[in-house]
């Protein structure tokens, strides 16, 4: 029963930060139609972005989240702007491709600066255990969870009630009908970039607040993938159900059965949602069959 | 006498079958030979390494081509029937004696069996579904390699001996000379067939499904039977360079085909020009000495910024993800396009078009 709850705590709080940086990806498909293999990476961004605020430059949490913020919005756009625009309209396999570049050179930037050595950082939330039933959970793994629920939450509010949030609903639901209403493809696209990277910015920094500051990171981007397939590529609710579900899934094979084995259930859940399934629990049933 | 087919000038159908028929192409392939076999002459033993191990790489590539460019179906788990096709190979020859001829046709059959297994999804899914269907195949692939402690009796790596053929081994003193040969007349005949395929009817399926699969279907192209042929006849040649890795290395672990490499064996055919057979060589030779031109510049510029050389595999990392980047924003259709413009410029001599 401890052990259970114990994985169910870690399982929660790895699948709502996996939530996080898959709604990014989410963002930017729904928005742009563009696959983002880059998503790892702006996690790597963001986590070492507020390390550098943080630890080396010894300034204040908010203050170096901040920064993030700043930086990580910088990063997606220039990325939009350099990089994806020109791509506009290229064959899938293009698209996919350019953002496998752009992620081997992301990932390499912030290698030079920083080497391969995993940084250690200050615990931004307190680490103490707290009893929970019969079991011990440690603290910073429920607030990890709370985090990601609220940043979810409020991305959820912005879509649904504010000005801009709808109109990057109605640009991802038909581009040009969106046009004639005078809403800026351009800028709407520019702006999912953006916000996909400060998602995956809180992401990263919740991700390295429970490990370290390392390379690493960047496998978390590709956990992305079964957790949009799983909840529907088109979806917000889906994909938070999505990643919860994987990361529990995760955790209760590492625990249960095999660690080894735990880093391909994913996607083992992967190609029989794609079997079973292809749009995923919430999505769209508008997959192209042949 | 114009140094480019100024046109087509068949007179029977004979010679419109011929792969080369002008005289400026004969004489092209003829410098190109007599180039070939000056290579191992002109360059040391680390250069030669160089070259056999792009040789291997365009064998792959073409494979990765004739799925990716000619059928349209892109694969990430290029990595993963690379390692089927090594193990199966090494295993067969050196655990169960089979002679090294037979075992690296074994290799290219299983390996052609798996990815059409593994290309069954790619009946249902298209594009992005494709994408990560693939991905999770590399995924399952490499996790079965490290945990099946049959393949490398629990040692984690394959020592394979040294290739014997027929009675002829090589020797240590001439080991990369005579690869080389080996090699290339391996590519060779590899290239060969890849570009005889889509002189037949069943490449040209392949084609009409990657250029509009229901107009294809409606013409009267089996989809079903196209991809999942197109899977293994691509893997067939990735399976056959697997092979030959195992041999060439001597030595082989997982590590040498994760997701990296499906990667770069992707980008290979995207530097060199999808949908080319002549471009997937192009591409294989530019990604395996792509590591060796950076590390030069690297020196070159270590002075003014030292950290290039001590950081060097993130700099080699960056450099190879930039050529990714400029090649499908400034030219999409890679290398092979680039020397049918410099053909073009000549053709329309002194006129610039």
């Amino acid at each position: 029963m401890t052990q259970f709850l114990v994985l169910l705590i870690y399982g929660l709080s790895e699948g709502a930060i996996l939530a996080l940086a898959a709604l990014g990806f989410v963002l930017i498909y729904k928005a742009t139609g563009v696959i983002n293999f880059a998503q790892g990476e702006f996690l790597l961004i963001g986590a070492y972005t507020f390390y550098t605020a943080f630890v080396i430059f010894q300034l204040p949490v908010v203050v170096a989240l901040l920064i993030g913020v700043v930086v990580a919005v910088i990063v997606g756009m220039l990325v939009e702007r350099l990089i994806l625009r020109p791509m506009v309209g290229q064959s899938h396999i293009s698209i996919i491709m350019v953002t496998i570049g752009l992620a081997a050179v992301l990932s390499s930037i912030v290698q030079m600066f920083f080497g391969t050595q995993p940084r250690s950082m200050p615990n931004v939330f307190p680490t103490a255990s707290v009893p929970v039933l019969e079991g011990a959970v440690p603290a910073n793994r429920l607030w990890v969870l709370a985090v990601a629920a609220v940043v979810l939450t409020l991305l959820t509010l912005f879509f649904q009630k504010s000005k801009h949030g709808i109109a990057m609903r109605s640009v991802a639901d038909d581009e040009q009908a969106a046009m004639t209403v005078g809403i800026s493809v351009r800028r709407i696209f520019t702006m999912s970039w953006g916000l996909a990277a400060v998602s995956a910015l809180v992401a990263g920094v919740l991700l390295a607040d429970l490990t370290t500051v390392e390379m690493g990171i960047v496998n978390f981007g590709l956990m992305v993938f079964p957790v949009v397939i799983l909840g529907g590529l088109d979806s917000v609710p889906g994909t938070i159900v999505g990643g919860l579900t994987i990361g529990l899934i995760t955790q209760f094979t590492s625990g249960y059965f095999d660690p080894g084995l735990a880093e391909i259930v994913p996607y083992i859940v992967l190609v029989l949602i794609l079997l079973v399934r292809p749009y995923g629990i919430f999505g769209e049933k508008r997959i192209e069959r042949v | 006498m114009a140094a480019v087919q100024t046109g087509r000038y068949h007179r029977s159908y004979n010679s419109e079958f011929r792969l080369w028929n002008t005289t400026p192409q004969i004489t092209r392939m003829v410098i190109l030979a007599i180039v070939l076999v000056l290579i191992p002459l002109v360059f040391d033993n680390y250069w030669m390494a160089l070259v056999n191990t792009a040789l291997i790489a365009s064998i792959g590539a073409i494979g990765l081509n004739i799925l990716v460019g000619f059928t349209g179906q892109i694969s990430l788990g290029q990595g993963g029937f690379l390692a089927v096709g090594a193990f199966t190979s090494a295993i067969l020859t050196d655990r169960m004696g089979v002679p090294v001829f037979f075992s690296i046709i074994g290799a290219v059959l299983l390996t052609a069996a798996v990815g059409m297994i593994f290309g069954l999804p790619a009946l249902r899914l298209k594009g992005l579904y494709l994408a990560i269907a693939t991905l999770a195949s590399q995924m399952v692939i490499i996790f079965i390699v490290r945990r099946w402690d049959f393949l490398t009796e629990g040692q984690g790596f394959v020592d394979v001996m040294r290739l014997e053929v027929f009675g002829f081994s090589i020797e240590r003193a001439n080991f990369e000379q005579q690869w080389y040969m080996i090699l290339l007349v391996i590519t060779i005949i590899a290239a060969f067939v890849a570009t005889n395929i889509f002189r037949t009817g069943v490449g040209r399926s392949f084609m009409a499904v990657r250029d509009q699969d229901i107009a294809a279907s409606a013409i009267g192209v089996n989809l079903t039977r196209a991809k999942i042929t197109a899977f293994g006849v691509s893997n067939g040649f990735v399976g056959l360079a697997g092979a030959l890795m195992a041999h060439y290395t001597e030595i082989i672990s997982w590590e040498r085909f994760t997701l990296d490499v499906s990667i770069q064996y992707l980008a290979m055919i995207i530097v060199g020009g999808l949908g080319s057979v002549a471009g997937s060589i192009y591409g294989a030779a530019f990604i395996t000495f792509l590591p060796v031109l950076t590390r030069m510049l690297a020196d070159e510029l270590g002075g003014v910024a030292p950290t290039l050389r001590q950081q060097l595999p993130a700099f080699e990392h960056a450099i190879f993800g930039l050529t990714i980047i400029v090649f499908l924003i400034l030219e999409p259709k890679g290398l092979n396009r680039i020397w049918e413009r410099i053909k073009e410029y000549f053709r329309y001599w002194p006129f610039r078009y």
